[in-house]
């Protein structure tokens, strides 16, 4: 028997969200309770007058990195860019057959996938609303594509419930929809409501309760042409004889509510999950290549950064070539913009005041774990008719996502497994082959045609990435108002950005986004510099 | 408003999606060694934590791991003579390491600083108890969601 103290309350759970889930999630409660009332800039704006071959240092090869590489040196700066990794993009990022990975621990993962298929371990998706970011692949020329952020078809399981089967998205949606607004009716026509509702609304209020739930002329949601019309039919109309549809039959109200599954209806109502996204042809790094062939000339790979000083006249950031391993190196500029994740950055003696320094190291960093997995055969497709879109289980899975592109072809990788927090610590405490076998065995619950299929995957569980230490900045409501404004303020001749340094955490984004701030507030001192 | 919001929070994101799902005693799948059972959360212990989670980034062996940054090891660490310390960066959280004490009831962090203490070279003992923990969890400045 659990005592009181050791159960986890429920109490308990709401500040775990608060904390760990805070950022992202608390950024979407603001923008729908409408507490963000300036839009915030969606695009770059030109650094305008003469900077007199003024430098600046950046470090870190990633999206925030390199806009400011790019839009620094369409200004007139020279540039240098240093970053950890081999390779440009950061968290921007896809592996393909052929890349190997090694992840803290030391295990190493050589991608097998075949040529033209993918798995992006990072960012996956761009919302319409992300102007900056769109505004760069129409200007660098990367090619995009829909992103299926939904899909009807897609399942929802909830292990314990609905004899163990999991039920499609549209059944849970529309049976979920039709109950409410059986019950609402219902309430409405009793004069439960009469305080709230006028005599004409009622009456309109019903009528698009019946619209919305699908309800009958008398206002049930029960078997027949109208549940059937949102939740799909037993048998699927058809052509010639034997052709008429039969109705399919409602789940419970009870099961929806106790099976949790009610949770999983918001991945279309959320805003930054509501059509239309998108996703650039051929890999999320696509990206990252256009902007390396604008600056990949001015990046130094395999450099790890060790120390950052600064005074009056300018920074020097001291670093480690990880190839050449011997005495450290030294690069000096006027300006610095720094865009190592903090989880990385906090370990990382820098020059700077008190605030910032406090900032630096007030920002822990989300757990999440991908698995990318390659079938001989699009199953999902050719046997389950889904094509694209987002399963969800309460099994360690957490989401299960189809390719959104490809349609029809014969291969295809999935994203196996996806999760966030303390599930994605579990999936990352796991030996990455051992992540893969999970992700088969219980995808396999989920469609019997997995195990027979299978051919390879990768496992990336992000606080085992040697160049990021987690997913991204988890900040606090409390946090975000003790450091926020103190992170992102120019201190002496450093700025710093990255998703960390924006209100959209976790997204490209907000990485373009608080780097174009960044740049242009060292641009603003350094013009008021020039003409002191 | 606060019930609106946990619903809104609880569905939206993935993250909390998670969330909910990691904490909330659950009717979920026959237990499987790899995965911490959440039909029982609250007899989790400081070993299964340490397993299922701390080694992550702390790696089985407690010998930590070196990339752009470092998670310490804690095999060898002179840091865990001193109760306190690993207590406070459990509740508290720091750089990189997460307040995970705050997901975990005052006897699980209890049992994972125990776990870490006694274990790899067995620096420091066992004996922290719950009643220490609770003690030094910080106090929320406002009540919680």
């Amino acid at each position: 028997m659990a005592t009181p103290e050791m159960a986890m309350t429920r109490r308990d759970l709401l500040r775990m969200i608060g904390i760990t889930a805070g950022s992202a999630v608390m950024y979407q409660a603001m923008a729908g309770m409408g507490a963000i009332k300036t839009p915030p800039k969606r695009a770059a704006t030109k650094l305008e007058g003469s900077v007199h071959g003024t430098s600046v240092l950046i470090l870190g090869a990633g999206l925030a990195g390199m806009v400011a590489a790019y839009e620094l040196r369409k200004a007139g700066y020279k540039v240098q860019v240093l970053e950890y990794n081999a390779r440009a993009g950061g968290r921007n990022w896809t592996l393909r057959g052929g890349d190997s990975y090694t992840e803290l621990g030391g295990e190493t993962q050589h991608c097998q996938f075949d040529q033209g298929q993918y798995f992006n371990p990072g960012p996956w998706r761009i919302p319409y609303h992300h102007t900056a970011l769109l505004g760069y692949c129409r200007e660098l020329g990367v090619q995009l594509e829909p992103f299926v952020q939904v899909n009807y078809n897609a399942l929802v399981q909830a292990t314990g419930y609905f004899d163990g089967k999991p039920q499609r998205f549209r059944t849970v949606k529309s049976d979920y929809h039709g109950h409410v607004a059986e019950l609402l009716a219902k309430a409405t026509s009793q004069g439960s409501l009469d305080k709230e509702v006028s005599k004409e609304d009622k009456e309109i209020l019903l009528e698009s309760l019946r619209y919305w739930g699908g309800l009958t002329k008398d206002f049930r949601y029960t078997m027949g042409p109208q549940s059937g019309d949102r939740r799909g039919y037993a048998k699927e109309a058809g052509g010639g004889l034997n052709a008429k549809p039969e109705y399919s039959q409602p789940m419970q109200l009870h099961d929806l509510l106790a099976s949790n599954v009610w949770q999983n209806l918001i991945v279309d109502g959320a805003y930054e999950y509501q059509t239309s996204l998108m996703q650039p042809v051929g890999g999320m790094d696509m990206i990252g290549k256009a902007f390396v062939r604008e600056v990949g000339q001015v990046i130094r790979y395999n450099a790890k950064v060790t120390n950052i000083e600064q005074d009056d006249r300018g920074v020097t950031v001291t670093y480690q070539d990880t190839l050449k391993p011997g005495a450290p190196q030294v690069a000096k500029a006027d300006w610095c913009l720094c865009t190592i994740p903090l989880s990385i950055l906090s370990q990382i003696p820098i020059q700077v005041g008190a605030p910032m320094a406090a900032a630096i190291s007030a920002v822990p960093y989300l757990a999440s774990s991908k698995v990318g997995l390659q079938f001989k055969r699009r199953f999902w497709e050719e046997d389950e008719t889904i094509y694209g879109g987002i399963s969800y289980t309460d099994s360690p899975l957490g989401m299960l996502s189809y390719p959104s592109h490809g349609f029809g072809g014969t291969k295809g990788v999935l994203l196996g497994s996806y999760t966030f927090g303390m599930q994605a610590f579990e999936w990352t405490a796991l030996s990455a082959a051992e992540r893969v076998r999970k992700a088969v065995e219980y995808g396999q619950q989920l469609h019997p045609a997995y195990s027979r299929e299978f051919e390879n995957g990768m496992a990336v569980g992000w606080h085992r990435a040697p160049f990021t230490l987690g997913c991204f900045g988890l900040w606090s409501d409390e946090a975000r108002k003790d450091h926020y404004d103190n992170l992102c303020q120019v201190d002496g001749r450093i700025a710093l950005a990255g998703e960390h340094a924006s209100y959209l955490p976790a997204w490209q984004e907000g990485a373009v986004l608080s780097s174009l701030d960044a740049i242009e507030r060292l641009h603003a001192r350094v013009r008021a510099g020039s003409r002191a | 408003m606060k019930k609106m919001m946990f619903i809104l929070l609880a569905g939206v994101a993935s993250v909390a999606h998670a969330q909910v799902q990691g904490l909330t005693p659950s009717t979920g799948p026959s237990q499987d060694p790899a995965f911490i059972d959440m039909r029982h959360p609250e007899a989790v212990t400081g070993e299964t934590i340490f397993t299922h989670v701390c080694q992550g980034c702390h790696m089985p062996q407690g010998q930590g791991a070196q990339g752009a940054g470092t998670y310490p090891a804690l095999a060898h660490d002179a840091k865990l003579a001193s109760s306190a310390y690993p207590i406070v960066m459990l509740l508290n959280g720091r750089g990189a390491m997460p307040p995970i004490g705050q997901a975990l009831t005052d006897d699980q962090v209890a049992g994972v600083v125990n776990y870490i203490r006694s274990h790899f070279d067995g620096i420091g003992a066992d004996d922290v108890t719950a009643a220490q923990v609770k003690a030094m969890r910080p106090q929320p400045k406002e009540p919680s969601p």
